[in-house]
């Protein structure tokens, strides 16, 4: 496979991913906003998941960008040019779709072949080069087949293949693998990502499967209500979120009721005081009077037996090698916390238990009024 | 078991109704046209070879045809581009659209040529000398009567909307307009390589209604006073019984033909694409 792939490059001549900006895009439905005042920049060759709940203007984004939807204001620029006016079938973007899209009427190698026809390159090359790409998706026996005779990952990679077919320097992929069962998500993902990393193609993914995001991505675009809220590594996003929303939406994060500590940069949590790693914004840097949350993921919270806990664990699911616990504090908050699976038989649900914290930098927010449970 | 014979009685006896239905006058007709029916004649099938040696046989069946080409094609282009623009980009004028292809249904075939004869008869005295008197009177061609196909047009309409409707609605049309475009096609490569091949089925079943229509169209082209076939028949009977119900049956049989050739082009599989 690899090799297909070194064969194919030599074709495609110096041929490197495009810069992708999108500045200040709008673009409203009626009453519903779907972008907001978009911003977001993708790198030459880079993967960009967009990631963001259901009906946040994922979809909308991509499709301004391949020229399906006229943004309201705002502009998108490949590599430095803007190409709000060129028709969708000028703008080299290959696409995949999130529901099945092939042309049922073609065979698999014509779908592929399809935009190579409409370049109008000869039939013996644009069959051959259809067939590398078959290949390179790891279809090469299923050439001859229409659509109704794949499943539904095959045909996805024959989707991928023909988006890739055109060698578009950009390529669009709007949840390509929501449709597909979980073992074959795992491995077209993967594939998607070795593929895209040999082609050097930039890309934007969108998914509301964070996982995904964050396994496949380079970077990762939080979106929320049609704006970027943050674009960030999956690591950096992972432990310094920018906004609540973002260290919600992206893992597991619990909201522990904490008082500010007698210094701005301490907060008291369960007993101890600890230092603070960041303020998510509105959280009011000035005033230490107001109630806080410290907000943690569940591998920093340690779970330990007692009898004279004021904890109680009301829940409990098997993840594999840990376990998750739900853990109801005191004041009514409940916690999510992992332990490792064989710590389970003294943890049982319904246990008095104390949560501590690691010693370690927390991240602290607004007292949220519905969040905390009150109490 | 015993109830399963009685449905498959049933059935039988529901069937055998039908074709009754069909076939007893069916067979009444050829009996008659073949001399069965009257006493004293001989049995032959000299009405039939006297159908194809009398005058106007090919010529109304020709034109008759070619009038069904023209307004198939003519339904066709209309129609198919107004429907997918509308799904696409203005949803809103669906109804109106919708209203516009029913209308035919209310307003009879008489209505319809009363309207066309008075504009024909009223046009040539206003535009005399003019490129209009021109184009009217070619309208008119007696061998090929445009005006027909234009009426036959707004005939079938109301069928041929129904039936493109159903079959655009039948498949993605947004997602497969959009992969196309994805794919570098401009829109009309995208309405003829794309879009027309994955409606096949609507085409023909529309083709297929448009024809049965023409063929069997009397009133509009009997009074604006052409000869295709359904009017060429009805003059033949006029002069000779036997020979019109020949003629019937006949033109029965063409009308089978043809549609079960349509019908079955609809139905023949996947085509060979040559990428
Ligand atoms: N053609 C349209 N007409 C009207 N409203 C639309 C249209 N397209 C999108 N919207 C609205 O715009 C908002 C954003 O839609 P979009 O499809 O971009 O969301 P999304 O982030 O892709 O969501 P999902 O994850 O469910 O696919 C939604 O509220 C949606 O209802
Ligand atoms: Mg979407």
């Amino acid at each position: 496979m690899t090799d297909l792939v070194s064969d194919l490059t030599p074709l495609s001549p110096a041929r490197t991913g495009a810069t992708v900006e999108f500045r200040g895009l709008r673009r409203a439905f009626g009453a519903t906003t779907a972008l907001d005042g978009l911003d977001l920049t993708v790198e030459p060759g880079e993967l960009v998941a967009l990631l963001g709940p259901s009906g946040c203007g994922k979809t909308t984004a991509l499709r301004t960008l391949a020229g399906f939807e006229r943004p309201d204001s705002g502009e998108v620029l490949v590599d430095g040019e803007d190409i709000t006016g060129v028709p969708a079938h000028r703008r080299d973007a290959g696409m995949v779709f999130q529901s099945y899209s092939l042309f049922p009427h073609l065979t698999a190698l014509d779908n592929v072949a399809f935009g190579l026809r409409m370049s109008g390159i000869r039939t013996a090359e644009r069959r051959a080069r259809a067939a590398e790409l078959v290949e390179l998706v790891g279809l090469p026996h299923h050439t001859g087949h229409y659509p109704h005779q794949l499943s539904g990952g095959q045909q996805q990679r024959i989707a991928l293949a023909r988006a890739l077919a055109l060698r578009p320097r950009v390529l669009l992929l709007d949840e390509p693998l929501s449709a597909l069962d979980a073992q074959v998500r795992l491995t077209l993902r993967e594939e998607i990502r070795r593929i895209q990393q040999q082609l050097g193609i930039t890309t934007l993914f969108v998914t509301h499967d964070q996982e995904e995001a964050l396994s496949m991505a380079d970077r990762v675009a939080v979106m929320r209500a049609g704006r970027l809220e943050q674009c960030a590594p999956p690591a950096e996003l992972y432990e310094r979120p920018a906004t609540a929303f973002v260290a919600e939406f992206v893992g597991v994060m619990s909201r522990i009721p904490a008082r500010p500590g007698a210094d701005d940069g301490t907060v008291h949590v369960l007993g101890r005081s600890l230092p603070v790693s960041g303020r998510l914004p509105g959280t009011g840097a000035a005033g230490g009077t107001g109630d806080v949350d410290v907000l943690v993921r569940p591998e920093a919270v340690e779970v330990t037996a007692d009898e004279n806990g004021t904890s109680r664990i009301t829940g409990a699911a098997f993840l594999g090698a840990t376990s998750r616990l739900t853990v109801r504090l005191a004041n009514g908050a409940e916690v999510a916390a992992d332990v490792p699976t064989h710590a389970m038989t003294r943890l049982p649900v319904g246990a008095a238990v104390t949560l501590t914290l690691a010693h370690r930098p927390v991240l602290v927010d607004r007292r949220r009024a519905s969040g905390g449970a009150g109490s | 078991m015993a109830g399963l014979s009685r449905i498959r009685y049933g059935r039988a006896f529901v069937l055998l109704l039908t074709g009754a239905y069909f076939l007893v006058p069916l067979a009444c007709a050829v009996a008659f046209s073949i001399g069965a029916g009257t006493p004293g004649r001989s049995i032959g099938f000299g009405a039939y070879t006297g159908v194809l040696g009398a005058g106007g046989f090919t010529d109304s069946l020709t034109l008759t045809l070619k009038l069904a080409a023209a307004t198939i094609a003519l339904v066709l282009a209309l129609l198919v581009p107004a429907l997918v623009t509308v799904r696409l980009a203005a949803p809103r004028l669906r109804t109106l659209v919708e209203i516009v292809c029913m209308l035919p249904l209310v307003v009879p075939a008489v209505a319809l040529v009363a309207g066309i004869s008075a504009v024909l008869r009223w046009g040539p005295d206003h535009f005399a000398g003019t490129p209009v008197f021109q184009a009217l009177a070619a309208l008119q061609d007696q061998n090929f009567p445009f005006v027909l196909v234009l009426a036959y047009t707004l005939m079938a309409l109301p069928l041929a909307y129904r039936t493109l409707d159903a079959g655009i609605a039948a498949i993605d049309l947004r997602m497969l307009v959009e992969a196309a475009r994805a794919c570098r096609a401009p829109w009309p490569r995208t309405l003829l390589q794309v879009v027309l091949p994955n409606l096949r089925g609507a085409l023909l079943n529309t083709a297929f209604l448009t024809l049965a229509l023409v063929l069997g169209e009397y009133t509009v082209a009997a009074i604006l006073g052409y000869q295709p076939f359904a009017v060429w028949i009805l003059a033949i009977s006029g002069s000779q019984a036997q020979m019109s119900v020949a003629v019937s049956v006949m033109g029965l049989l063409v009308t089978w033909v043809l549609l079960l050739v349509v019908a079955t082009a609809g139905r023949a599989h996947h085509p060979k694409e040559t990428s």
